[in-house]
């Protein structure tokens, strides 16, 4: 019932006493009277009509003021008091009533503070006994982080329902390529690998949990241009009972291409070659065993020797063309660009060696595969002999190409080497400190690399060159590791106990809901007269947990001009926007983002409102359920005026720490605070699930509000 | 009468010193460039010993090797299957259908030979 109504009952009420102890008095007194004192009194009334018409009405506003006034002094401050111990008793225990009302009221009040203060002392008490328990198992939490993050593999681990309860940033890096958020806590994994091999793999473990086993499931699946290499170990909890899985994933894609390359060349060396060999050979053989033979014959079988030792020639060359520029094999490489090898020859040569080097550089990235340390230690060793052979003090450094190679070249004016101590100085043993294996000499180096050395002397214009020869390769792009700010949230085992994500979402409880929490910065407060969007900010909720490193946060270009007064309240100015998408990309990766959520706003149908206005321009809808913080708290505080459900005042009620206010983001993540914090207190009104709070929401006075 | 053999294979680099050494060693001989003309050969009149090669243009070795074990007026053809890849599920792929021997290139044609005489000295 509403306020007003209660007090014109309690008014009405209240005349009705008075009038009744008016009548209570009055009638003994009346009829003692006589019949001329009854005249008397009739006629004295009589005329005064006007007179005690206005007497009543101030006798009732009189009732009314007293009525109000007993009414703010005892039941208004009750009811208030009751909300604030709510406040106090479930969601933030720093919170102190507010004294009013009349001096009992305040005196109960003061009694509740100081009762407030020892609850409090006695909570913070037990909670750091918590804390300490927790801090011990977040340690360990942490240090499965670390390792996981450390781990080379990417690994998700899911629960039976294929949701994501753990990963690691190798995964996300691995799996989400153009998409990002694919990979997150409580998303599928069937919107990332195939459904039927993942229930494949399951029903493997199944069958080997059943059989007493510690069963492994492997496949191999191709995703987009890349193979996946896929390790499945069980998550057990009872004995026998299958609670998720580990997936451990590694990136085949090269490693196959390159063993298939392989076996390609051996094949085509080994089978390639047989039909030929036989040819020769029976050839041969015919030849040797018929000495006699006529001479036309004898010319056929020369032929055919000669010929087919040709095609062997030429199979073998283009074998090896193809094929023969993997160099290494076992051996680890690393890419890097030659320019950056000379560099480093330029540094070694003048540092260690005092020669005056030059560098000329076409400039054009070559990508080599190198044990560069090995390599730029082997050569400053040759330089240095070159050096004394030659008497060289000044160097010129070269970088050329010459169809698939590199070739490096040192150059130097005076004295050629003679090639016979090159021979000599390619055996020798290189002293390389203790990475490399004893005895490797310049030649098992060169021979690693793939690569060739040799002189070449130019008497006419006096200048001599040694050259290195290297194949170029072609670098495979290494995605930058994301940058983290804070420590990753990338666990939730809670989720375990988590059944499959139905559409009936409305029988749920809001615990067990997963939520995105946004908000919208916009040029202004009228979407239908023209404003836009131009920030978008949103973070996930799962399980009740805000996950801070799972967020959505982008700039929209809105294509009109930004008002200077709503510059002034985000801060966001024109420059900042230009070269930003627009709205028509940012919503569809929004809605990727939003997928199999319930949405969760501040005041959510004004931001509705822009997301709707734009659906026809679009296509896209957003049909899930939201709920809205500011309807959500007037349901729990109705005692609490208008204004008090700001989003600052309700975060302040509610202990929640503002930062970043007026961002799209920073909203979202204070927006979510409050949201956790509100479950419980919406739970004590009996609203548990999804339905109740929806329905609750839309019965509240602020339903109303129009945008 | 001297036994007769038909050699299938499309390389004239091996089929010319299979022709010489066998017709030295006294069979008649008869050649087929790829599968199909084989068959075609066999229908005309079928040879005491067949030298097939797998790799075959038109008609694979397998098949031609296949269709004459499938007709009960070739049994005593003798079958000696040649092949360039020599991998063991082939060997017994041609062993399963039907072929005498198997022999993977390079071979000795010595041994080739001895086979041939021995496989036809059976009948």
């Amino acid at each position: 019932m509403r306020p007003w109504s209660v007090f014109a009952l309690q008014l009405a009420a209240l005349c009705a006493l008075l009038g009744g102890l008016l009548g209570l008095v009055g009638l003994p007194l009346w009829l003692d009277l006589a019949a001329a004192e009854r005249e008397l009194l009739q006629a004295l009334l009589v005329g005064r009509g006007a007179l005690l018409a206005v007497l009543g009405l101030l006798l009732l506003a009189l009732l009314g003021a007293l009525l109000r006034l007993w009414r703010s002094a005892y039941p208004a401050a009750a009811k208030r008091l009751e909300e604030e111990v709510g406040i106090i008793h479930r969601v933030n225990p720093q919170h102190r009533v507010a004294i009013g009302g009349a001096k009992p009221m305040r005196r109960l009040g003061h009694a509740l503070n100081d009762f407030a203060v020892a609850y409090d002392a006695q909570r913070q008490d037990v909670e750091g006994r918590i804390a300490q328990t927790n801090a011990r198992l977040e340690q360990e939490k942490n240090r499965l982080a670390a390792l996981m993050s450390e781990l080379a593999q990417s690994v998700l681990v899911c629960n039976v329902e294929g949701r994501i309860l753990l990963y690691n940033p190798q995964a996300s890096q691995l799996l989400e390529g153009r998409e990002a958020g694919a990979v997150g806590l409580g998303r599928s994994l069937f919107g990332i690998l195939d459904q039927r091999l993942i229930a494949h793999g399951l029903d493997k473990l199944r069958q080997g949990l059943e059989q007493g086993a510690s069963p492994v499931a492997h496949f191999v699946t191709a995703r987009a241009t890349q193979l996946l290499r896929a390790r499945m170990v069980p998550v057990l909890g009872q004995p026998g009972e299958l609670l998720g899985f580990v997936l451990i994933l590694e990136d085949v894609t090269h490693s196959v291409e390159l063993a298939s390359r392989r076996e390609h060349l051996l094949r085509q060396l080994t089978e390639g070659s047989r039909a030929a060999l036989a040819n020769i050979r029976a050839a041969a053989e015919t030849l040797q065993q018929y000495p006699e033979m006529d001479a036309t014959h004898r010319q056929r079988f020369g032929e055919v020797i000669r010929d087919e030792a040709e095609r062997l020639s030429l199979s073998l060359e283009q074998g090896l063309a193809r094929h023969g520029d993997q160099p290494g094999g076992q051996w680890p490489l690393e890419e890097m660009l030659a320019s950056d090898l000379l560099c480093a020859l330029q540094r070694n040569f003048s540092t260690t060696l005092g020669l005056s080097v030059r560098c000329q550089d076409s400039g054009e990235p070559l990508w080599l595969s190198l044990d560069s340390y090995s390599l730029v230690q082997a050569l400053t060793q040759v330089m240095d002999a070159l050096a004394v052979a030659c008497a060289i003090h000044e160097v010129d450094l070269e970088l050329s190409t010459v169809g698939r190679f590199a070739r490096l070249a040192l150059c130097w004016a005076g004295e050629p080497l003679e090639p016979g101590l090159l021979h000599q100085w390619e055996e020798r043993a290189l002293s390389l400190g203790g990475a490399d294996p004893a005895g490797c000499t310049l030649k098992d180096l060169l021979e690693r690399h793939g690569g060739e050395l040799w002189c070449q002397a130019d008497r006419a214009g006096g200048r001599n060159r040694l050259f290195l020869q290297l194949p170029i390769t072609l670098p495979h792009p290494v995605a930058p590791a994301p940058a983290l700010q804070g420590r990753p949230v990338y666990y939730d085992f809670d989720l375990f106990s988590q059944p499959g994500q139905t559409p009936e979402l409305d029988e749920r409880p809001l615990r067990e809901l997963a939520y995105t929490v946004f908000d919208t910065e916009t040029t202004g407060l009228a979407p239908s007269e023209g404003d836009e969007i131009i920030s978008i900010g949103a973070v996930r909720i799962v399980n009740a947990r805000l996950l801070k490193q799972e967020c959505f946060e982008q700039l929209v270009d809105p294509r009109r001009p930004i008002p200077r007064a709503s510059q002034q309240v985000h801060g966001l100015s024109p420059q900042m926007l230009a070269g930003q998408p627009t709205i028509e990309r940012v919503l569809p990766l929004f809605q990727r983002f939003a997928e199999d959520t319930v949405l969760v706003a501040h005041n959510a149908a004004f931001d509705m409102r822009f997301l709707q206005l734009k659906e026809a321009q679009t296509g896209i809808r957003f049909i899930q359920p939201v709920l809205d913080t500011l309807l959500l708290s007037a349901l729990v505080h109705p005692g609490h005026a208008a204004d008090e459900h700001r989003l600052e005042q309700i975060a302040a009620r509610l202990g929640v720490s503002v930062i970043g206010r007026h961002t799209a983001l920073g909203d979202a993540m204070v927006t979510g605070e409050v949201f956790l914090k509100l479950i419980p207190l919406l739970a004590e009104r009996g609203i548990h699930t999804l339905k109740q709070a929806r329905e609750a929401s839309r019965k509240t006075l602020y339903a109303k509000l129009e945008y | 009468m001297s036994k007769s053999v038909l050699i299938a294979d499309d390389e004239p680099n091996i089929v010319i010193s299979l022709e010489f050494l066998l017709e030295q060693a006294g069979y008649q001989v008869r050649v087929a460039h790829d599968g199909q003309e084989a068959l075609e050969a066999i229908q005309r009149q079928p040879p005491d010993l067949l030298l097939l090669d797998v790799m075959l243009p038109r008609l694979s070795g397998f098949d031609v090797c296949q269709k004459i074990r499938e007709n009960p007026a070739w049994q005593p053809m003798r079958i000696v299957m040649l092949t360039a890849k020599g991998r063991e599920v082939e060997v017994s792929k041609g062993l399963a259908l039907g072929a005498d021997a198997y022999i993977t290139k390079p071979f000795s044609t010595q041994e080739l030979l001895a086979q041939v005489r021995d496989l036809l000295a059976d009948r």
